[in-house]
């Protein structure tokens, strides 16, 4: 069954990397995925924007156009993605980056960056929050398997830290 | 009988050369192989001769030596692949004032900055002889050039700055007239592990010398004559001495450094690599 | 192997690696820049050569030197920088030098759009340099391929002594798919001299299949390399025979090589019409056939992996067996005039272009083929 995500936000908040370790994590289940990103020319602070496809056939289009679960990471990124969510589609939000929620029936808002900043001391760390979110709403891979993919992914220095990220981010719905 | 033990170097059924009849590149040409011949080190299967687009960058067809004639300006990258991918070889560029400050410009300052271990010599003859006598960024301010009627008020490179400001580790000037000297030079240049540059002012009476009024070959040797210093001299001159068409020569600067391609093996080391196995280099 | 996550430009790195190379030089431009940061990591390892050039030219010239020295050599760029590629990529045709040159297409002309996709460089890959040169095209359309080009790529290279482009795109670069790497490739090696100084060995004389067995600097043959036109001793001539002679046999030796021009085709024995595509918007046509193919429209999938010399034999068989093609390219229409040149008028030829930095919609490839079928169906 062929589910699509959008994850998006500012460059800098790291959803380009949430995608790859989920796009990881499908893969290393035995799942087709593919990963595309967008990006402004700027390297920090610009629009971010990366989408999954995940499915048990090969994917060939590679652009998602009806997301199945769309996770905004700020303001601008939720009024600019959220329109062409699959009705019976999910919203992610950042409960403090987000303050005004889209006109759309299914949302779930978490304090992810609020979350990292409080718990682990650094906002660096909310994609991997985000990332423990949207395994526990999504169900597209084991929580185990995200794990093993993000620890592959992290610096082995923050493997410890990456891992109370993604528990908070699983955890908090 | 004059020894002249150095033909061996040259592709006797390439001569007789290109040049005009008075030009300076040959005198630089077989200063260049008479270094070489002085130094064990280099033989004529393990140096490759590198060089660009223009009247001296064609000494290169006459050498017998694995010779590379590259494209305009770009003799410097080329010869960095060659020496990048067999640090084994020498590897000597010859090129122009036209071919290495201006088309070339950007690559000489980087080869410089990299200090690639090379040995590069400028024939500086003030024009672009090839193409008849335009005005190079080595043409003095004031004089002739086909594009510069009226003379020349494009302040000059002073390429022997330019490379030591840039990284070079050997940096000297010499000329056409000075031969011993230039051999000396150039020989220097050989043995020192980095990027050299060695200036070769050389008499282009054809397409510099005549529209400048300087007179026949001879007289443009003897201006050189008259008109270079040696380093240690010219330091000495006070400045109101260092007037008119006064210049230095010698060595301007040499340092210790690193070549690239040494440095580059501990980029090897850091990254755990091993000596290449799977290269197809040599079959 | 099992299968991994991997990007099309990690791809391209590892096939290159896989095939022998073992010198890059470059220049940062996006989106082809993973190219040289992988092998900037990858290729001290194998005792390789990573160099970062001061700019687009000097990447070029470092990799021609390196390849006369006898290395396996690749460089990578997107269109502003492929542009001043081609003052060399002419000198490594006429000298004939081993070379692979990536191009991740993004949207021009000049600056144009960085990071968005776009294969608007296609008839620059073929005639991007001067004079009556050779070249040789590829484009992948899957991470997978793009390793198994590269390996191509680096192949062609070595057997015909040219450049070869590696034409890829925004989407095929930055994707990330699945991919399971074979655990060897098959590598031809450097061409190397039949004979020896001493009896009179002439570096640009051709084999039997045109190609010179030019030999390696530092190996004892003391051979002069050119830009000018040259004869078969390396030296230039100036005669209007050697230099005719030359440039035919520089164009010959690809083009009477049919075995190199590969066109992936499916769902073609039943069908009336046909889509023309390349790159990554195959991935995108191939979608597309799967869709009116549900609703009973006979469309065959023609996608040219090959890109030049061009499947000229190929796309006139097949011309003559459909109703219509579409040809759909991520550009204002390039590889259009040469399908039509191809296909000499024996059916319609539609051309669905975009240009607006995003990728096609199958929909409107779908809206292509349905607009033929119609124009074609309703002036029969």
């Amino acid at each position: 069954m062929r589910k699509q995500l959008r994850l998006s936000g500012s460059g800098g908040q790291g959803v380009i990397t949430a995608a790859i370790i989920l796009a990881e994590a499908a893969v290393s289940e035995g799942k087709q995925a593919v990963q595309s990103q967008s990006y402004g020319p700027e390297a920090r602070g610009g629009a971010s924007k990366s989408e999954v496809i995940i499915d048990d056939e090969r994917i060939y289009h590679p652009h998602v156009k009806t997301p199945d679960f769309v996770l905004a990471m700020t303001q601008k990124a939720a009024d600019k993605y959220f329109h062409d969510l699959n009705p019976d589609g999910v919203l992610i939000l950042d409960d403090d980056l987000v303050p005004n929620s889209p006109d759309f029936k299914n949302i779930i808002r978490v304090p992810i960056t609020k979350l990292a900043v409080e718990k682990l001391g650094k906002a660096l760390f909310a994609n991997i929050v985000a990332l423990g979110v949207i395994v526990k709403v999504t169900k597209l891979v084991d929580f185990e398997t995200i794990k093993k993919s993000v620890a592959t992914r992290v610096p082995p220095h923050t493997v410890e830290q990456n891992m109370t990220a993604l528990q908070l981010g699983f955890d908090a719905v | 009988m004059v020894e002249r033990s150095y033909e061996k170097f040259f592709r006797r059924n390439r001569l007789p050369h290109l040049w005009c009849p008075g030009c300076g590149n040959g005198i630089v040409m077989k200063a260049i192989v008479q270094a070489i011949e002085k130094n064990p080190s280099f033989t004529q299967d393990n140096t490759v001769i590198v060089s660009g687009i223009g009247c001296s960058s064609r000494a290169s067809g006459y050498m017998d030596f694995d010779t590379l004639h590259t494209a305009h300006g770009r003799a410097i990258p080329f010869a960095t692949g060659v020496k990048l991918a067999r640090p084994e070889l020498n590897v000597i560029v010859i090129t122009g004032d036209g071919d290495c400050t201006a088309i070339g410009g950007n690559h000489f300052i980087h080869g410089c900055r990299r200090n690639v271990d090379l040995t590069v010599i400028l024939f500086n003859n003030n024009i672009y002889g090839m193409t008849g006598g335009q005005a190079s960024p080595m043409t003095p301010l004031g004089k002739k050039a086909t594009t510069a009627p009226y003379g020349s008020v494009d302040r000059p490179f002073d390429a022997c700055k330019l490379a030591e400001a840039a990284g070079a580790t050997y940096v000297a000037r010499s000329t056409a007239f000075h031969v011993q000297h230039l051999v000396k030079t150039i020989e220097d240049g050989l043995n020192n592990k980095g990027f050299s540059f060695i200036e070769a002012l050389v008499q282009c009476p054809t397409a510099y010398g005549r529209r400048n009024k300087m007179g026949d070959p001879a007289k443009m040797m003897a201006w050189m004559r008259d008109n270079a210093v040696m380093k240690t001299a010219w330091d000495k001159l006070s400045d109101d001495k260092k007037t008119g068409d006064k210049f230095p020569i010698g060595l301007f600067y040499k340092a210790e450094a690193e070549p690239y391609d040494v440095a580059y093996t501990h980029v090897r080391d850091l990254a755990g690599g091993q000596r290449d196995v799977a290269s197809s280099g040599r079959a | 192997m099992s299968a991994r996550l991997m990007q099309g430009n990690e791809a391209i790195a590892e096939g290159a690696l896989a095939a022998g190379v073992r010198f890059f030089g470059g220049y940062p431009i996006t989106p082809s820049t993973e190219i040289a940061e992988s092998l900037a990591k990858l290729m001290p390892k194998v005792g390789g050569t990573f160099v970062q050039m001061e700019d687009e030219i000097a990447s070029m010239g470092v990799v021609l030197g390196a390849s006369l020295a006898g290395k396996k050599v690749l460089t990578a760029s997107s269109g502003p920088g492929i542009s001043l590629k081609q003052e060399l990529i002419g000198y490594a045709a006429a000298a004939e030098i081993p070379a692979v040159i990536v191009n991740v297409q993004r949207v021009g002309p000049s600056t144009g759009q960085p990071t968005a996709p776009s294969q608007g460089d296609v008839m620059q890959a073929r005639w991007g340099t001067h004079g009556d040169h050779s070249i040789i095209v590829l484009s992948p359309w899957s991470v997978r391929e793009a390793f198994d080009i590269a390996v191509k790529a680096v192949n062609y290279a070595e057997r015909f002594r040219t450049p070869v482009i590696l034409l890829t795109d925004e989407i095929v670069g930055h994707l990330r798919e699945n991919v399971e790497l074979p655990a060897e490739v098959e590598i031809y090696p450097r061409r190397t001299p039949k004979t020896s100084r001493a009896e009179g060995y002439e570096p640009y004389t051709p084999d039997d299949d045109l190609v010179p067995n030019v030999a390696n600097f530092g190996e004892g043959y003391r051979i002069h390399v050119t830009g000018l036109i040259h004869d078969e001793t390396g030296f230039p001539s100036g005669s209007p025979k050697v230099t005719r002679e030359a440039i035919k046999r520089m164009n010959d030796k690809i083009a009477r090589a049919e075995d190199i021009i590969e066109v992936h085709q499916e769902f073609m024995d039943d069908a009336e019409f046909a889509i023309v595509s390349f790159g990554g918007t195959a991935r995108t046509a191939y979608e597309a056939v799967l869709n009116v193919r549900k609703r009973g429209l006979k469309v065959g999938f023609v996608r040219l992996i090959t890109i030049f010399p061009f499947a000229d034999k190929v796309i006139r068989k097949l011309a003559g067996k459909v109703k219509g093609l579409v040809v759909a390219e991520l550009n204002f229409g390039q590889l259009v005039n040469e399908v039509e040149r191809a296909v000499a008028g024996q059916c319609p030829v539609k051309l669905c272009a975009k240009y607006d930095m995003t990728i096609f919609e199958p929909e409107e490839i779908e809206q292509s083929i349905d607009e033929l079928i119609a124009e074609v169906n309703g002036n029969g």
